[in-house]
């Protein structure tokens, strides 16, 4: 029915080179405004950098929605997890005295941090969601230091793309971009609703993202380390969820 | 077998056809896969396993902390259903809206699925329902081109579910509503969403199965070969 002809033979190759040549440039474009996620690889590769692109072109500045203090759940749910242990429980014994959180990596001023330490430091507030990739959710107000002052105050290099932090829980851990590092609703939160953050919801310390699921709010944070490259980390993904079949991007 | 002189149904209707079918079949495995998760529904901003329901679906979850009143929970398939789901929502918007731009360019909405006003009249529409019910076979001219039901359905799906379902969608990603406040808000909350979502599904399962049994009767054979290579076998129109 269709006759190749020279004339479409022509048109055909051109306009497969220049789709190719502008997918190449699209890959280089988007690699250098970061809007290619650490789990890019595999089958699932295009639809995620094709969401965690869009998402972040859409919402650089964006913050989470607000809510009134009348919102607050008052039946808030928290997973359960896995037993602490007994170190944890010492220094559950010791309210937190003992806890520390570090900071290391690309930084020009290393640091370890006690809970007084952070809680000295300007302290910012949000009534937020939370919402859980299983579907539920509950409303609540955060209070912490933003994860931007602490990454002034150790003097987080130029070069720095993400920020990988880590649980109590030795397989938990997890890493933001820049653009939700510094995003001033981004909390080491350590209260919650006005009291000290129960250890079921993440107490002492907990990572707060506004616009991220909850598994992205990682609980019981002791260290971070600022890096150019999530490579090194893990099987490189970007944090322990991929490894565990799920997207390392949860903005949806 | 006689080809007819214009395909019934165009390269792009096809094309689109076909992927938005794959995309739809996936969004729904998966989408079933993350409902088990927590089967229960909410209405407003925010719902969980403590607060009261809209309603909860019969059927176990693979957490154990919903409570379902069966003894066992189910495994946990989120993972991969919501990187499936993600990704072939993405095919079925982009699928759609190159289906959407060439359907307002080619004519094809307004020639095909546009009924005229004296298709809408009450006597003709009740003709119509009349012969669907009586499940008579459509005529020669009528097989080739769509019935006043049909052009009213394809309207609703393409024009109305489809885009709330992809609306309601994106209500539910708290990064996208950081952006657009807008596309929840006017939907009463997060959780209204959701269960708008879910019914939207429904409504698209619906439709699903009655659009495959109208095929059926329709004939099956000849009807999907005209949405694979746009042939009809005329012997078998005017049978």
């Amino acid at each position: 029915m269709n006759k190749l002809t020279r004339r479409k033979l022509i048109a055909g190759s051109l306009a497969t080179a220049v789709g190719a040549s502008g997918l190449a440039v699209a890959a280089k474009l988007a690699q250098r405004y970061g809007l290619i996620p650490p789990d890019s690889g595999g089958f699932y590769g295009p639809g995620e950098t094709l969401t965690y692109a869009a998402q972040r072109l859409l919402t650089r500045h964006s913050l989470a929605r607000e809510f009134p203090r009348s919102e607050i759940s008052k039946e808030p749910f928290a997973n359960e997890v896995d037993p602490l242990g007994e170190e944890f429980q010492r220094l559950q014994q010791g309210a937190f005295g003992d806890w520390r959180l570090s900071v290391d990596g690309m930084v020009t001023r290393p640091a370890s941090f006690s809970l007084a330490d952070l809680k000295s430091f300007p302290r910012h507030s949000h009534i937020t969601m939370i919402q859980c990739e299983e579907g539920w959710s509950y409303i609540a107000e955060w209070t912490g230091v933003p994860l931007s002052h602490v990454l002034e105050r150790v003097g987080a290099l130029p070069q720095v793309r993400y920020v990988v932090y880590r649980s109590f829980q030795h397989d938990w851990w997890d890493s933001l971009d820049m653009g939700d590092a510094v995003h001033p609703q981004t909390l080491l939160a350590f209260e919650m609703n006005g009291d000290e953050l129960p250890v079921k919801f993440g107490g002492p310390l907990r990572m707060r993202v506004s616009r991220q699921l909850g598994y992205k709010n990682v609980k019981y944070i002791t260290r971070l380390t600022l890096t150019d490259s999530i490579k090194s980390f893990g099987k490189g993904l970007g944090s322990s969820a991929p490894e565990a079949g799920y997207a390392w991007y949860a903005g949806l | 077998m006689a080809e007819t002189p214009r395909p019934r149904h165009s390269f792009l209707v096809r094309v689109t056809h076909w992927f938005i079918t794959l995309a739809f079949l996936a969004l729904l495995v998966s989408g079933l896969e993350i409902v088990v998760s927590h089967p229960r529904f909410y209405w407003g901003e925010t719902g969980n396993a403590n607060t009261p329901t809209l309603f909860k679906i019969p059927i176990p979850s693979s957490r154990e902390t919903v409570p379902t009143g069966y003894g066992h929970v189910l495994p946990d398939e989120n993972g991969w259903s919501r990187y499936l789901h993600f990704q072939s929502a993405w095919v079925l918007v982009l699928a759609g809206l190159v289906y959407g731009v060439a359907g307002l360019f080619s004519g094809h909405f307004r020639r095909n699925l546009l009924p005229t006003l004296s298709d809408v009249s009450p006597k003709q529409l009740v003709s119509s329902i009349a012969q669907h019910l009586r499940f008579a076979r459509p005529t020669a001219e009528e097989a080739c081109s769509y019935n006043v039901l049909q052009r009213l359905t394809y309207l609703l799906v393409v024009f109305v579910l489809f885009p709330m379902i992809i609306w309601t969608g994106l209500a539910m990603s708290p990064s996208f509503v950081s952006a657009i406040p807008a596309a929840v808000n006017v939907l009463g909350g997060q959780q209204s969403a959701r269960t708008l979502h879910f019914f939207l599904t429904l409504a698209l399962v619906l439709f699903l199965l009655v659009h495959l049994l109208m095929i059926v009767l329709a004939g099956f054979r000849n009807r999907v070969r005209a949405m694979i290579t746009g042939r009809v076998a005329e012997s078998v129109e005017r049978g």
